[in-house]
């Protein structure tokens, strides 16, 4: 009863999500030869909006790789309607889109963005649209622009409008505070979900995006907790003897995999059923068995192994009696598989040249690996929910940062801190 | 060689701690560096340690060693890369804390296993995990009961020392035995 007052109170504490401090700046270090060439025309708007919705749209375009944007001062005219665009000119200065548009007041504190997409070379509107928006709300319907222009020209739905989940540690030995942070994408917007003195572990969204779920040593052991977010009510799901580690969604949502340790510190996959508490044992075996997560189809779970000495990933059925297979065979540290959302690659923590880096497998053909980051300390990939990109956990300059990289290696950036050290990004669903 | 020697040493300090007129000694000053200022000892009874100093013996002399530097005051055991076997430099250590629970039936230790940053998050904990049942093996062993000892496993979540070289890394890869009343 003692422990769940104190649980009430740090939640009380917690409520709600009290902005953060630090912002995260966009560097991109590895940029994409063949990047698309589009104007953003600034958006006429009122003074009232102040804010900046073209440079955002912008900004988003440049930071995904695929798209270059004009800088405004080439620009020699900024219409805001397509009637207003001299094609020839646009042509003229190389590009391929332009995007125009325009803020307008709707009573107060209430605004409607209009904007359109061209062709430059065939004159065609592609895209004309009308979003609505409170002043707090701009941000978040640039980010939509933005999705809308990113499908339109590439065909792959934009994730400029989604949500990302951190750990961020602050602080020095031996006083530490550990946040469980959710951002915007492009680290804008941060709120803390959760803090402790203790460390904070592996957040992992539910398919719907309301909750995570995640690991807890607030007890000075280690115990998952699951969270809504909108209203910071949380459950504590396992806490058994031992280790309570890893959790992760199934794609309908109602069951945890986790990882749980018998007595003498044997270390299994397990499957959780969040609301009868159900739990089924996945793997048997005496080597570390963990970081599990699902297939799509809720049939099976990837997991690390080092039932053959060093960590490797293997595939499981979740049907009782299901022999685990090995998947992967080069080198000899292959952790913590993540599956992109159409299933046609894993990315995973590899360890090439005495360092650990973001590799990729290729599911649908002959397993072919390609090793994606350069980084000493990469670990912890997650992919965009349009399986573009994928985040992961770097080092730089000896502090912890989350870095960005498209899903075929070509394009890379860094998300930079003014503080704390960036841990374990988990990308959120659409 | 060294191991041979270690383990002599060893059973020169079990004989000598045998014969030795019994006292009840029970240690439990809390940690330095640790957050867990919460578990102070219920009653704090003395501290002096029966405990045999490693350069001391090793020219036969049997002077018993202060508390600061006797193996109970060690409570860190550290390990290689990658590994979780017990090094034979804290046979010792491991001995002392040993004698010390089965001696003191009521006395309860948890085992907190620790890894450097390097690798996965979640394998660390892991690999963490496997070095505190190592040493709670070595200690059920030696004949401490198997309710006084828990483990708890931080994997790289609780750096001892902070940096990306080699000296963190090596002090980072640990077990520590926290004593509870």
């Amino acid at each position: 009863m003692n422990k769940r007052l104190t649980g009430l109170v740090a939640i009380a504490f917690l409520l709600f999500c009290s902005p953060t401090w630090a912002e995260l700046v966009v560097e991109i270090t590895k940029g994409q030869a063949d990047a698309v060439p589009i104007a953003i025309v600034p958006f006429s708007a009122p003074a009232a909006a102040s804010f900046d919705v073209a440079q955002l749209v912008s900004e988003d375009l440049a930071r995904s790789g695929r798209f270059k944007s004009m800088d405004r001062k080439d620009m020699i005219e900024q219409p805001h309607t397509g009637a207003g665009i001299s094609f020839d000119d646009w042509r003229r200065l190389n590009n391929d889109y332009i995007v125009v548009g325009q803020v307008l007041p709707q009573g107060t504190d209430r605004f409607t963005i209009t904007f359109e997409l061209y062709n430059v070379l065939t004159r065609q509107r592609l895209l004309g649209y009308e979003i609505s928006a409170n002043r707090p709300g701009l941000r978040l319907a640039g980010h939509q622009v933005a999705d809308m222009v990113f499908e339109k020209i590439l065909g792959i739905r934009g994730a400029f409008a989604t949500r990302i989940a951190y750990i961020s540690v602050l602080g020095s030995l031996p006083h530490k505070n550990y946040r469980l942070v959710v951002s915007d994408a492009d680290g804008e917007n941060p709120h803390i979900v959760m803090q402790s003195n203790e460390p904070l572990m592996s957040p992992a969204w539910s398919p719907d995006g309301q909750r995570l779920a995640y690991v807890s040593f607030e007890d000075r052991l280690p115990s998952v907790y699951v969270q809504f977010l909108k209203t910071g009510e949380r459950q504590r799901v396992s806490a058994r003897a031992g280790v309570n580690q890893a959790p992760a969604w199934s794609p309908d949502g109602k069951k945890l995999a986790l990882t749980l340790s018998t007595r003498d510190g044997n270390l299994d996959i397990y499957v959780l059923d969040v609301a009868t508490q159900a739990l089924t044992r996945i793997t048997d075996d005496p080597g570390i068995d963990t970081e599990p997560q699902w297939s799509k189809d809720g049939q099976s779970l990837y997991f690390t192994s080092d039932r053959a000495g060093g960590p490797q990933i293997y595939r499981i059925g979740t049907q009782s009696g299901d022999k685990p297979r090995r998947l992967t065979f080069q080198g000899s540290y292959n952790a913590r598989p993540r599956l992109s959302p159409d299933e046609s690659q894993m990315a995973f923590v590899t360890q090439e040249d005495g360092g650990y880096r973001i590799a990729s497998m290729d599911l649908r053909g002959r397993g072919d690996v390609q090793v994606l980051t350069k980084g000493r300390f990469d670990v912890s990939p997650s992919y965009a929910p349009n399986g573009a990109e994928i985040i992961y956990a770097s080092r730089d300059r000896g502090r912890g940062v989350l870095a960005l990289v498209s899903a075929d290696g070509r394009v890379q950036e860094r998300l930079v801190s003014s503080e704390g050290e960036l841990q374990e990004p988990a990308w959120a669903p659409f | 060689m060294k191991r041979i020697v270690s383990i002599a040493l060893l059973m020169a300090g079990a004989m000598l701690l045998s014969g030795c007129p019994k006292k009840h000694n029970v240690i439990e000053p809390p940690i330095a560096g640790s957050q867990a200022a919460g578990a102070t000892s219920g009653d704090s009874a003395s501290t002096s340690g029966r405990a045999l100093d490693g350069s001391a013996s090793t020219q036969g002399g049997n002077s018993m060693g202060a508390d600061a530097t006797g193996p109970l005051a060690r409570r860190v055991i550290y390990f290689d890369f990658d590994k979780s076997e017990i090094k034979p430099e804290f046979a010792d250590l491991v001995a002392a804390h040993a004698r010390n629970l089965s001696s003191h039936p009521g006395l309860k230790v948890k085992l907190e296993g620790n890894t450097d940053e390097r690798g996965t998050r979640e394998y660390n904990i892991g690999l963490g995990e496997r070095r505190a049942q190592a040493v709670r093996r070595a200690l059920m062993l030696q004949g401490v009961t198997e309710s006084q000892l828990t483990t708890v496993s931080f994997g790289s979540e609780r750096p001892a020392a902070e940096g990306d070289d080699e000296a963190a890394w090596a002090k980072n890869r640990r077990v520590e035995l926290v004593y509870s009343p």
